[in-house]
C-alpha cells in the first residue's frame, strides 16, 4: 500500500512538472523520458493499489479515477508535444477552455436535446413498453407473437426512422422524442416480458395457496422479481435515448440542440466545439446512467448481486 | 371405418393445437395486425393530401376513390405497404446491381463497411477482454472506463470521425468501419470477460492438478468456455456496427450507402424511398444476425455442445 501511494505521488509530481515544462519549452528527449517514467511509475502504483480490497472505495473509485487521470495526462502531453493538429484531436485543455467559454450555448443545447426530447421520449417509450408488456403478459398467444418480433427489431437500425419522424412531427423536439419512443419501446417490452416470466412455479404456487388474485400476485411477486430486468432495460434505454436524440437532429432541427451543434461546427471545422459538445453529452449520459443505477440499488437491494457486496 | 372417421378430426385438431403451440401462427397474426393498422394509418395520415388532390379534381369522390387515392399518392406522408414493396422490388431486382439506383448496391456499400468494422471491433474486443482477465490492475482500472464509455453517445462523434479521417486522406469504407469498430468492441469485451471467467473453480483446480501452464489453461479451458458468450455478444455487435455504418453516412453528404439514401430521401420528401431503404437496412441486419447464428450452431455442434 505504501509503495502504491508513494508511486502515485511521484507520478503526480512528475506529471505536473512535465506539464509546466511543456509550457515553457519544446519537448526534448529528456522530456519524453520524463513522460515515459510518469506512465511507468503510475502504472506500478495502480497495480499496487488494485490489490487492496479494503476499504472498498480504493478499488471502486480511486483506481479507475487515477487511471482516467493518466489517460487525460497522456492525451494532453502527446497532442501538445507532437503538435497534433487540433482538427485531428484537440488537447483536453483546449476542449475544457472551449467548454468554459460557451457554457451558455451548451446549456441551451442541453436543454433542447436532453431535457426536452430525451427525457420525454425516454419516459414515454419506456412507460409504454412496460404497460404493453403487462397487458401482453395476460395473453400467451400475443406474447409468442410479439417476442420473436421484438428480437428481430433489435437487429434493425431503428435510428433510420428519424427522417420519417421529422416529416411527421416537425423540426422541433417532438419528432426527436418520437424517434426515442420507438427506439426505447422494444427493449423495455422484451425485458419486462422476460422479467414477468421469471417468477418460479413454486413461488406462484405459494401465492395461489394464499388465494392471491392476479393483481396481488402481480404486485407482490411478479413485478418485484421483474424489477432487475426492467432496470436493465432502463439502463440500455438511457444510452439509446441520447443517441436517438442526437442523431435525429442531423435530419433537421431548430437552430439549437446537441446534434445540430455537432453537425454545424463540423461544417465550420471548429472541432474544439464539437468535442466540447460531446463532453457535455458524455457527462449527461454518465450522470443519467448513474442516477438509474442508484435508483436500481434502492429498489432491488434484495438482489444477490448487491447482497454479495456487503458481506 | 369408424376409427378412421374419428382419427381425422383428431388429427386436424392436433395439427391446429401444434400450430397454436408454435410461434408461426402468433407471429403471422401479429404481422397481419400490423399490416392492417399500417393501411388504416396510411388513410388517416394521408387524408389531408388526398383532400387537396380531390379538390383539384373538382368532382365528388366516393369513399372507395378516397381510399384508393390515399394508397397511391406519389409522395405520401405514410406510404401504403404495397407501395413500399413495389419500390423495394423495383430497386432490388429490376435495376442493374452496380447502378446507384439499386438498393443492393447501397446495401453492399453499407454492409461491407459494417462488416470490416465488425471484424476489427471483435478482434479489439477479444484482445481487451484477454488483457482484463489476465491483469488485475487492468481489470480494476480499465473495465470501469469501458463501461462508462458505453454511456457516452458514441454515435454522436461518428460525423466528426468521418471528417477527421477524411482530412488525413482516408475516405470511403475505412472511416465508417472505424466507427463500427468503436461501437462493436464494447459488447464483445463485456461478453468475453464474462465468458473467460465462466469456468468454475473446480475446473480451474482440475487444470492445476494437471499442472497446466497459464497458456494451456487459457486455450483448453477458458477459451472454449467463452465461445457461447462470444457468439451472443457478436450478435449484438453486428447489429450496432450496422447502425454505426448507417449513421456514419449521414452528415457528410455521402452519395452511396443506405444512410445516404435515407438522407436524400428526407431532403426530397421521397417517403417511399426512405421506407424501402429502411426495409433494406432491417433485412441486412437480420441477415447478418442470422449468419452469425448459423456459424454459432455449426461451431457449437463441432465442439460437441448441446445446442
Amino acid at each position: 500500500m505504501k509503495t502504491g501511494v508513494l508511486a502515485i505521488a511521484l507520478a503526480l509530481a512528475g506529471a505536473v512538472a512535465s506539464l509546466l515544462l511543456l509550457e515553457s519549452m519544446s519537448p526534448t528527449l529528456v522530456f519524453w523520458m520524463l513522460v515515459g517514467a510518469v506512465a511507468v511509475v503510475s502504472w506500478i502504483g495502480l497495480e499496487r493499489l488494485a490489490c487492496i480490497d479494503k476499504p472498498r472505495w480504493i478499488a471502486a473509485l480511486l483506481v479507475p479515477g487515477l487511471f482516467g487521470l493518466l489517460l487525460l495526462y497522456l492525451w494532453q502531453v502527446l497532442t501538445v508535444g507532437f503538435e497534433v493538429p487540433a482538427i485531428l484531436l484537440p488537447s483536453p485543455a483546449r476542449i475544457g477552455h472551449q467548454l468554459a467559454n460557451n457554457l451558455d450555448l451548451e446549456w441551451q443545447d442541453f436543454r433542447q436535446t436532453f431535457l426536452k426530447s430525451v427525457l420525454a421520449g425516454f419516459t414515454l417509450g419506456s412507460g409504454l413498453g412496460f404497460l404493453v408488456a403487462i397487458l401482453v403478459d395476460r395473453s400467451p398467444f400475443l406474447q409468442r407473437g410479439l417476442l420473436p418480433l421484438g428480437a428481430l427489431v433489435s437487429a434493425i437500425p431503428v435510428v433510420g426512422i428519424a427522417p420519417i419522424m421529422v416529416m411527421w412531427f416537425g423540426f422541433d423536439w417532438q419528432s426527436k422524442a418520437a424517434v426515442i419512443v420507438v427506439m426505447t419501446f422494444f427493449p423495455m417490452l422484451v425485458n419486462t416480458l422476460a422479467g414477468l416470466a421469471a417468477a418460479s412455479a413454486i413461488e406462484r404456487d405459494l401465492m395461489h395457496s394464499y388465494a392471491a388474485g392476479y393483481g396481488q400476485t402481480l404486485a407482490k411477486l411478479r413485478l418485484p422479481i421483474a424489477l432487475p430486468f426492467v432496470f436493465n432495460a432502463l439502463k440500455i434505454n438511457s444510452t439509446l435515448a441520447l443517441i436517438g436524440g442526437i442523431v435525429a437532429e442531423f435530419f433537421g432541427t431548430p437552430v439549437v440542440g446537441m446534434g445540430f451543434r455537432i453537425s454545424v461546427e463540423i461544417g465550420r471545422m471548429n472541432v474544439d466545439m464539437v468535442w466540447a459538445t460531446i463532453a457535455v453529452a458524455a457527462l449527461a449520459g454518465s450522470v443519467f446512467y448513474g442516477i438509474l443505477a442508484l435508483i436500481e440499488r434502492g429498489f432491488t437491494f434484495w438482489h444477490p448481486s448487491y447482497r454479495q457486496e456487503r458481506n | 371405418m369408424t376409427t378412421e372417421a374419428l382419427a381425422r378430426p383428431l388429427g386436424l385438431s392436433a395439427a391446429l393445437g401444434r400450430l397454436r403451440e408454435g410461434t408461426a401462427l402468433p407471429v403471422t397474426v401479429v404481422l397481419g395486425i400490423i399490416v392492417v393498422v399500417w393501411y388504416l394509418g396510411a388513410i388517416w395520415l394521408n387524408a389531408g393530401l388526398v383532400e387537396q388532390r380531390l379538390e383539384q379534381a373538382e368532382k365528388p369522390a366516393t369513399a372507395a376513390e378516397f381510399v384508393c387515392t390515399a394508397w397511391s399518392l406519389d409522395r405520401p406522408v405514410l406510404p401504403a405497404p404495397h407501395q413500399v414493396a413495389i419500390e423495394f422490388c423495383d430497386s432490388v431486382f429490376a435495376r442493374d446491381v452496380t447502378s446507384p439506383r439499386s438498393l443492393v448496391y447501397h446495401a453492399y456499400v453499407t454492409g461491407s463497411a459494417a462488416f470490416v468494422g465488425f471484424a476489427f471491433g471483435t478482434l479489439l474486443g477479444i484482445l481487451l477482454a484477454v488483457g482484463i482477465v489476465s491483469w488485475r490492475a487492468l481489470d480494476r482500472s480499465l473495465l470501469p472506463w469501458i463501461i462508462a464509455s458505453q454511456t457516452v453517445p458514441i454515435l454522436a462523434i461518428a460525423p466528426m470521425i468521418i471528417v477527421v479521417l477524411g482530412n488525413v486522406g482516408l475516405t470511403g469504407l475505412m472511416p465508417k468501419a472505424v466507427i463500427s469498430m468503436y461501437l462493436c468492441f464494447f459488447p464483445v469485451t463485456i461478453g468475453m470477460v464474462k465468458g473467460l471467467r465462466s469456468p468454475d473453480p473446480l475446473q480451474l483446480d482440475l487444470m492445476r492438478t494437471y499442472s497446466a501452464t497459464p497458456p494451456q489453461v487459457f486455450w483448453k479451458l477458458r477459451w472454449p468456455a467463452s465461445v457461447a458468450f462470444l457468439f451472443t455478444s457478436l450478435k449484438v455487435a453486428i447489429a450496432i456496427s450496422l447502425v454505426g455504418a448507417i449513421v456514419g453516412e449521414l452528415p457528410t453528404g455521402a452519395q452511396e450507402g443506405l444512410g445516404a439514401r435515407l438522407l436524400s430521401g428526407s431532403y426530397y420528401g421521397q417517403t417511399v424511398q426512405i421506407w424501402s431503404a429502411l426495409f433494406m437496412a432491417a433485412l441486412l441486419g437480420m441477415v447478418f444476425v442470422a449468419a452469425i447464428g448459423a456459424v454459432e450452431r455449426l461451431t457449437l455442434r463441432r465442439m460437441g455442445g448441446t445446442t
